[in-house]
């Protein structure tokens, strides 16, 4: 059974660009709807209850983040992937926070999104090399860090570390693997911990150094 | 806060503080009145507020309560005024002869605020420098005699006050006659300055906008039309177009000589993605100075990309920087087609040369994985020397 996608992003020439691309290229993954505001994507989604969002960072009205702020309170089940061609790590950030379950740049190419998408919706996280920088950067010990209030959220074992730093080298799941000497299971279950760190950690870092850090 | 335009009773200025306050403007009305009793100092507050508070721009929805509100307010405003000259006269301090014209003054100049708040509510309806109505005019004019009247009675009264020269009190009670009579017009003039330097700003702002978009991607869409038969040069155009246009966007600082470390990486990669056509994604964690060992570490991940872009046979490279506290690492990697080591001449300098004998010069290492087929990843690892920690 193919995975049921739901397009959200205001530029209507993006949304046709990955639809023909996604429908051209394989029957893994099928487009069921798209929307081009939050107001359109609340209602979209409620209607079509798709498997996964691909969901635009930037838009009016409060963005990506806003509709996942809308929907993971009546609709959990759906996930959430992240499509932007933001760099701003706020963004970046906000989005993951808000719930979303994992970023990809727009510039992907159209297999790699596919795989993306199937991922997510096996209950997977995607961190693209950027996220995994990103996220690095943010758990950094650095000083006048503020105090791990607790360790179980607000640090990274180093193994996750390990992890973060062959995906941001760009390695695949299969090439982590053979490098740590795990499974691919296992490098799986160290990305979703990873996630599920940077969205529940109460670690003024990583709202801050979002902010801080405007640039690339 | 705003001076309310609806439901006042001389300006608006206890409905807009009421507003602000979030509080009922019966209570307002009456600590003004409170206060006015207590020697005037109610009415100074009031008239400050007067003068400094612009009024609101659109008019507030009319309510039911308006007439019963207004009735209640002007009784306020009479008993705070009463009392305040009730006691002005029992306890001496001001004799009837100098309250009663200050009194006459003040409401003179309440007609000609009040005719300016006016005429300010037709210029924002009509939109442009309105001709006031002769009725304002009138009142105006009746507001500017009341305040004449009362400054000539004071003087009058003043004759037989012996302490000060009659010739000094008649030139400043005049000049603090037209100051209250001009305030109306010195605020207005202060405000429009105001307003016309926020105008100005915002239309300076959305032209160094437009002229940057000019510049920068309204030119390379152009290139990019031009060069459409051409895929490579098509993808280096817009690749450095998306660069420029991100640096700009995002504020990152652009210059001939880069100053920090992610910047600088930034830049090289930007160097190679020019010169040869590829894509570089690049991933920096951390960032410190540029220090020492630093250029030879920069220039031997940029001899890697370029290797890379020669020889790989793909069209992306990846590099992932990590400076630490006490070193700083690049990969750079391709999967492209790898080599065997051993296998390569004696005569290509690349990687023996610029890569490793550079980063070998300032105590750093080169690692090396590849295999035909398989990639190649160039690992550079330099320690920092300074102890300074970023």
């Amino acid at each position: 059974m193919s995975v049921r996608v739901f397009l959200v992003d205001d530029h209507a020439l993006f949304r046709a660009g990955v639809r023909a691309e996604l429908d051209t290229i394989t029957d893994a993954v099928e487009v069921v709807g798209e929307a081009g505001s939050v107001g359109e994507a609340v209602a979209g989604i409620a209607h079509h209850k798709p498997d996964v969002v691909l969901l635009d960072v930037h838009m009016p009205d409060g963005g990506g983040a806003e509709v996942l702020r809308q929907i993971r309170t009546k609709i959990p089940e759906v996930t959430f992937l992240a499509l932007s061609v933001s760099d701003a790590a706020e963004d970046v950030i906000n989005v993951i926070r808000a719930g979303a379950r994992g970023y990809v740049t727009k510039t992907i190419s159209s297999q790699e999104l596919v795989k993306a998408v199937v991922r997510v919706s096996e209950g997977d996280a995607v961190f693209s090399p950027r996220l995994a920088g990103f996220v690095l950067d943010a758990f950094a010990d650095r000083p006048g860090a503020a105090p791990i209030s607790d360790p179980e959220l607000d640090l990274l074992t180093p193994r996750e570390r390990d992890v973060l730093r062959l995906l941001a080298r760009g390695y695949a799941y299969k090439e982590i693997a053979s490098e740590l000497f795990i499974s691919v299971k296992t490098v799986e279950t160290h990305v979703s911990s990873v996630l599920r760190k940077t969205q529940l950690s109460n670690r003024y870092e990583l709202s801050r150094w979002a902010t801080d850090r405007r640039l690339v | 806060m705003r001076r309310r335009r609806t439901g006042r009773v001389v300006a608006g200025v206890a409905s807009g503080l009421a507003d602000h306050l979030n509080a009922p403007v019966f209570w307002v009305r009456a600590v003004f009145a409170v206060f006015a009793a207590l020697s005037g100092a109610g009415i100074i507050a009031y008239a400050l507020l007067w003068m400094f508070v612009p009024q609101s721009a659109e008019a507030e929805p009319e309510t039911d309560e308006d007439r019963k509100e207004w009735q209640q307010a002007v009784g306020l405003a009479a008993l705070g005024l009463g009392v305040a000259v009730f006691t002005g006269l029992l306890s001496g301090a001001a004799s009837g002869w100098v309250t009663g014209p200050i009194a006459v003054a003040l409401v003179g100049a309440a007609v000609v605020w009040r005719e300016a708040d006016e005429a300010q509510r037709r210029r924002w309806k009509d939109g442009a420098f309105g001709t006031g109505k002769k009725s304002g005019v009138v009142r105006a004019a009746a507001g500017a005699a009341l305040v004449a009247l009362g400054v000539g009675a004071f003087l009058v009264s003043n004759d037989s006050i012996q302490n000060l020269p009659s010739v000094a009190l008649a030139v400043l009670a005049t000049l603090v006659g037209v100051a209250v009579l001009t305030v109306p017009l010195w605020m207005r003039l202060v405000r429009d300055l105001d307003a016309e330097r926020r105008a100005r700003i915002r239309t300076e702002e959305r032209a160094e906008i437009a002229a940057h978009l000019h510049d920068s991607v309204l030119q390379t869409l152009a290139l990019i039309q031009k060069q459409s038969e051409s895929p490579r040069e098509v993808k280096r155009l817009a690749r450095s177009q998306e660069r420029e246009l991100r640096s700009w966007l995002y504020g990152r600082e652009v210059g001939d000589r880069p100053t920090t470390m992610s910047v600088a990486i930034a830049q090289t990669c930007a160097e190679v993605e020019d010169g040869f056509a590829i894509a570089v994604s690049q991933v920096v964690v951390g960032d410190c100075d540029l220090e020492d060992g630093m250029f030879a570490l920069i220039q031997a991940a940029k001899e890697a990309m370029v290797n890379a872009a020669k020889h790989a046979g793909v069209g992306e490279v990846s590099v992932y920087a990590e400076i630490e506290p006490d070193k700083v690492t690049v990969f750079v990697r391709d999967r492209g087609k790898g080599f065997d080591p051993d296998t390569v001449p004696e005569d290509r300098h690349g990687l023996s040369g610029s890569i490793r004998g550079r980063m070998d010069r300032h105590g750093g290492q080169v690692r090396l994985r590849t295999a035909p087929g398989e990639g190649t990843e160039v690992q550079l690892e330099m320690p920092r020397k300074t102890e300074a920690r970023t």
